[in-house]
This record gives C-alpha cells, structure tokens and sequence, in this order.
C-alpha cells in the first residue's frame, strides 16, 4: 500500500472527471484521499445532486463546472422556466469554497445577483465562462468587472444578455491587467470602444479577443495593434466601404500577429477584405467563417466551420488542400426554404471523407442524402467520433433509392468503431436502431427525430448501447413498453430526454416508483402529456 | 418482437377513454396523436407512392386525407432543423441586409438595412433626391413628400399641383440652414444626389 503522499502525488496527474471516478470506487482509503484532491469537479446534470453534497465530499475544490438545461432546449423544445437555475449553487459556493476560482456553467440560468455574489465572494476568482445561459443582463456582467480584480477570462459563449448599458466594460478598474481571455460575441449591442481599447491595452496577457457584430472594421487595426500577441481572434462586422488605408492597415495588424491560431466573426462580410486575412491563414487552425455567406478562401485549418455556400466545389478543394482539418462544421444558409439555390450536397461531405484523412468529427446539414454517401462515408473514416447529420426535411429517404437510410447510418456505427456521438436524420425505420445496438458500443450520446416504427427500436438502443449516456428523442413512436423493460440501463445515463413520443404518463410514474435513484419529470405545456423528458442521475 | 396486449397504457386527454386521441391500427402498432401529427410533423414531399407501407401507416392515416395533403411548412415544426435561434435569426437578417443592398445597388448605392430608397429626379432642379419607399403608405403621401422635397425649387405651395420649374435661391438656402452650399455628391450613374437622404448607417 502507497503512503498517502504518494497516491496524492500520483492522483494529481488525474485530470478527468471519469478517471477520478473510478478512482474513488476503488476502496475506502481512495476514496478519501481522492475527495480531499479533487481540485475540479463536474456535474453534468444540476439536478442530480444537491450543492451541500458536492461541498462536503470535495472540500478543496476550486473550480466548478455545470450543465442545466438538456440539449434540446437548443432548439426551444424546453420551455421557459423550465429550471437549471445556478443561484442554489452559487449560494453554496459563497458558504462553502470561499476559494473558489472557477465557474464554468452551460445552458442555466444566471441572475445578476447571482453574478454579484460570484463578484463579491470569491477573492480569488479568476475564470467565468457563461456557455449558452441567460437570466442576466449587462449590470451582472458590471458587478464582475468592478469585483473580480484577478479575473483571467470572462467568456461568454452565445448566452442571452439583456443589454442595458455598454458601460460596463469600464467597471474594470485601470488597475486591472490580468486578462486572458474576452469573448463578448453573443452581444448584440455596443459596448463603449474607447473602454475596449484601453482594456485591450493594458492586458498584455490577453490570448483570446472576440469581439461583437457592433465594432466596425475600420477599428480592429486599432485592437489588433494593441494585441499582437493574441493566439484567437474574433472579429466584429467585416463590412465596410472598400478604402486602401482601411485595407492595408488591417492587413498590417492581421500580420504582426504572429501567434493567431484561430479565426471568427466575419459578420456581413465585404469580400475584398477577406485577403487581409491571408498572411495568418497558413498558421490557423480554426477558421469559423459561419456568418459570412460568401464562399471562403483556400486555407489550412484543424477546424472549419462555414455555411453551405461554399458549396460541393469549395468542400472538393477543402478536401484537396486541408490534408489536418479535424472538425467540419457545415450549417445551412437558409434552413426555412424547400429547395435550395445553394450547390451543397451529400457529394461535398464524401469528397471531404476521402481527402481529409485526420477528419474526425462532422456536423453536416444539407437537403439530400443517400446509403451509398454514408457506406463511402463510413469506409473513408473508420476513425469518426462524432457524426451529426441533418437532413433539413425530416423523413426524406435516400434520394437514389428511395429506400430508408438505415443501412447507411448501420454503416456509419458498423465502421467507425470509435464513434462517441451520433445525430441522425432522414427516414430510418427500427432496423437502424438494431444496428445501433449491435455495434455503437462506444457510443455516449445519440439524438433521434422523427425515426422508428416502434418500442423495438428503443429497445434495440437501451439495450445494446453499453456506453450510452445520454439519449435524446423527439417524435418518435417509442412507448412505455422499452422505457420499462430497460428501465435498470436508465440508471447508468446520465440523461433521457422524450418529446412527441408514445410514453404514457402512467408509464412515468411507474418508473419513478420502480427507480427510486431516477429522477422522472414530466412536462405538460398543453393538456395531452406528450412531451416527456426524464432525467437518470450520474452514478 | 412482443406482441403489445389489450392492457398497454395508452396516451389520452385527462377524463376521456383515450382512444379518441391515438389512432389505432389494424395491425396493433400505434400512431400519433392527430393533433400532436398535425403541429409537429412535416411530411416529406416526396413521392409518397414509392414509400414503404409501414412508414405510410404510421405518418399518413394519422393526418386524415393521407400524404398528398399538402404539407405544412418547416416554420410550423417546433425546433427543427436543429438550430440555434440566434443563428436562425441571425440568417435572416443577413438575408434582409443584403437584400436592401442589392435594391440599394440598383438605385445607386447608399446604405441603411431593410429600407427601399429610390432615386427621385425633377427636371431642372441641381441635383436628384433619394426617397425610401417604405416611410409612405399611399400615392398621396409619397406625392406630398415629393413635392416638399423639391418645393426650395419652386415658388409658391407646395404639392403635387404648381410645381414650377425654376430655382429658388432663398428658400434653398433656408433649407441648408443659410449656407451658400449644398453638399452633394456623384453616384454610379453619374447623377449628382442631396447628401442626407440615406442615412449614414
């Protein structure tokens, strides 16, 4: 048996939450030792825990991260003031980690007071990241900077802001000049840029700057002068008469960024300035050019995210010349009209396929699909993790054959072995999910829509997906009859999540009764209870 | 497969049997909801005769008159396709902007998102005007703009009758706030238009 300051020395090379899991299931002794260690902690389900719990396990925590609302709430299938809300939380934290330094907290609701509380509680904060919240306003945001004289980022990450004053930016006192990271992109108003620039300014460690839709092009030289060290940047409106000053003062500032790795923004973009950008292209690895609906420059990157104007000919020379590229992001230009102007097909996803050996993730909407693309697909990269396919009618077969896509999507599970994440779409009966079951083994989250015949097909998936944790579903005809019979594998996710499906709520209650351990919620908005999300606890 | 028994739980409105609100077929496997059908669903507009027979019984006996009913549009099903609202939002407004820049483009250039400026010209006069569309909601309103846009050119009333065709210095003059020039500039056609009229943004 380790002395204890050896198993300490040895646990503090475990960083992820997993791992230090199944670390303190090992026996007593590292249990203890474990929970005195935890330095972070993760909770994937707000609900599943009580804060108190949390504070008396790991009593030397000093950051926090937590996720509220499930995935669909995205896409408004949540409604409001559903819950997921932060402040029984943060007014534990201000009991219990008065040392607290980071908070990182994705799809809740945040209060301006419980933004004051973070302000005015923890000395020694230092990380906020705000990942697709709301419930706070520009004064919340005021409180931080006024407070928090060692923050080190602020990133806000597409939350819901309500927008009182762009002042606020000068709460943080000219004393402060510890910042890293600034991403206030998701703003839709304009925040004071004389503030802006002086902060920029005196923050000689600032790594990453995103800024909103309302700093116009003429004055990013101005910021990008004062941060050639940035390694992200992000820029605000890209529109702007075309003047050669304007032009080659931005091109000077982009290239005495020696350090710039990744590029976003681009909102309303005046295509002859996009050159300005080509002295740092060679050395990005992430370029999200997803507002700007032109057809992007040849560049090299680890990760790409564009509209579907860039077409099957753009993916073609992605696939060509991206020989690194990782991630490809493709979303829709106009998502509400039937038949597309814009040239993007399965096509541009297969060409990707085949050029970009290193791809390994995929979010891809388009209009038309086949089981031949997916097979090619599929036998391309075996090494897939993530494969998220939106076909934007729901229901649409293979267009070559008419037939469903499950054979395509059986493929896609079948090959890549490593697959973590799957979204699919199309018209797909159960046969899919029983090919998901028999060979998804590593999958961890699988969002279905409008797919299946039956119960069988629930089944297939509760039943073979040994690694499945969370499941989202939406109008599907899965019933009570799988969710029962499987009721046991609920217990091991940590989230199911039922709307417009065939559960009953008999069926709920029921569960509840027979899993003590799961929390079930049903919700009602109309009379009919068809819209059902249910919540299993992390083990 | 299990076979799904008389005693299955079903969906239904609270105090009626239920039955009125799950379509049920003669195979036994369930259906929708009508209501639930009819709200959530887009039905695919492709050729429904060549779809399997499994899949026609479950989407279109539900939304009585069978597929060829014509479907609802995208907008009417709740969160799909799968995207974030700003990003839905965000695309129409892009939409709209480029759109005003292209009427823009056709009337010659100007700025200001989601406005229709067209270009006015009276002959005689030193240089065009620029109206916007959209600020009139009828003939006679935009008539009388028109006409006190270019009454500094005329003596008189001004309105759509007794427009006269000659300058007047003095009532000019008032309207630039008694300076002796008007700032105007050239636009692609070459016409020389009141700097104003569009707004700055």
């Amino acid at each position: 048996m380790f002395p204890e300051e050896v198993l300490e020395h040895v646990f503090s090379f475990l960083t992820s939450h997993t791992d230090r899991n199944s670390v303190s299931l090992v026996c007593k002794t590292w249990y203890e030792m474990e929970r005195w260690c935890r330095k972070r902690v993760f909770i994937g389900n707000c609900y599943a825990v009580n804060p108190k719990v949390i504070i008396k396990r790991f009593p030397e925590v000093k950051g926090v991260e937590l996720k509220g609302k499930p995935h669909f709430a995205d896409f408004n299938l949540v409604p409001e003031g559903w819950g997921g809300f932060v402040w029984p939380w943060v007014v534990e934290f201000a009991k219990g980690y008065p040392w607290l330094e980071e908070i990182r907290l994705k799809r809740m609701v945040v209060s301006d007071e419980c933004l004051e509380i973070v302000a005015k509680s923890f000395s020694k904060f230092r990380v906020l990241v705000l990942e697709s919240c709301d419930g706070f306003s520009t004064d919340g945001l005021a409180s931080i900077a006024s407070h928090c004289r060692n923050l080190r980022v602020l990133d806000l990450r597409e939350c819901e802001v309500e927008e009182l004053s762009g002042h606020w930016l000068s709460h943080f006192p000219d004393s402060f000049t510890s910042l890293e990271v600034l991403n206030i992109a998701c703003l839709g108003s304009e925040v004071s840029f004389s503030a802006l620039e002086r902060l920029v300014a005196r923050s000689p460690k600032l790594k990453t700057l995103r800024l909103n839709r309302t700093v116009p092009l003429e004055k990013l030289s101005t910021l990008l002068q004062r941060a050639p060290q940035l390694i992200d940047f992000g820029t605000g409106s890209y529109s702007a008469e075309i003047r050669s000053d304007v032009y080659s003062s931005l091109k000077d500032a982009f290239s005495s960024c020696k350090n710039l790795k990744s590029l976003s923004g681009f909102w309303d973009v005046t295509p002859a300035y996009l050159p300005v950008v080509h002295s740092v292209c060679s050395q990005l690895t992430s370029l999200n050019l997803s507002y700007a609906s032109t057809q992007s420059p040849e560049l090299t990157k680890i990760r790409l995210v564009v509209l579907d104007c860039i077409e099957d000919t753009g993916l073609n020379t992605v696939s060509m010349t991206c020989k690194d590229l990782r991630e490809l992001v493709v979303f829709p230009s106009e998502p509400f009209v039937g038949d597309a102007e814009v040239q993007l097909t399965e096509q541009g996803l297969v060409s990707v396929s085949q050029g970009c050996s290193k791809l390994q993730s995929v979010l891809y909407f388009c209009r038309q699909m086949s089981n031949s693309a997916l097979i090619s697909i599929s036998k391309n990269r075996p090494n897939l993790t993530c494969f998220r396919l939106c076909i934007i009618e729901p229901t649409v077969p293979d267009y070559l054959t008419l037939e469903p896509l499950d054979v395509g999507f059986g493929s896609i599970v079948e090959n890549c072995k490593q697959l973590t994440r799957l979204s699919m779409s199309g018209l797909l009966t159960d046969r899919v999910f029983e090919y998901i079951g028999t060979h998804a083994k590593n999958l961890d989250m699988l969002s279905i829509a409008f797919a299946g015949d039956s119960d069988l097909g629930l089944h297939h998936v509760l039943s073979g997906c040994d690694s499945l944790r969370k499941l989202e579903i939406r109008d599907c005809p899965f019933g009570d009859k799988a969710l029962l019979a499987n009721a046991s594998k609920l217990e091991k996710m940590r989230s199911l999540w039922m709307s417009s499906c065939l559960v009953s709520f008999g069926a709920c209650k029921l569960l509840g009764q027979k899993m003590p351990g799961l929390n079930v919620e049903v919700i009602d908005e109309r009379e009919n209870l068809n819209s059902l999300p249910e919540y299993a606890p992390v083990e | 497969m299990e076979s799904f028994d008389e005693t299955e739980l079903r969906l239904g409105l609270p105090g009626d049997g239920g039955d009125a609100t799950v379509a049920m077929h003669t195979n036994g496997k369930r259906g929708y909801d009508e209501t639930v059908m009819d709200l959530k669903l887009k039905l695919s507009s492709n050729d429904q005769d060549t779809k399997n027979d499994q899949d026609k019984k479950v989407f279109c006996s539900v939304v009585g008159g069978g597929c060829s009913v014509n479907p609802p549009t995208k907008a009417q099903v709740v969160g799909w396709p799968p995207l974030r609202s700003y990003r839905k939002n965000m695309m129409s407004v892009q939409k709209k902007s480029s759109l005003s820049r292209h009427e823009e483009v056709a009337n010659g250039g100007g700025g200001g998102g989601g406005a229709a400026f067209v270009k006015v010209s009276m002959d005689g006069a030193p240089y065009l005007r620029k109206v916007d569309l959209k600020m009139y909601k009828s003939y006679q309103d935009l008539s009388d703009a028109l006409g006190n846009m270019f009454s500094s050119f005329t003596i008189g009333t001004c309105g759509s009758q007794g427009l006269k065709d000659f300058m007047n210095e003095s009532k000019l003059m008032d309207l630039l706030n008694n300076s002796d020039y008007v700032p105007t500039y050239e636009d692609k056609d070459g016409d020389w238009m009141l700097v104003g009229d569009v707004p700055w943004e």
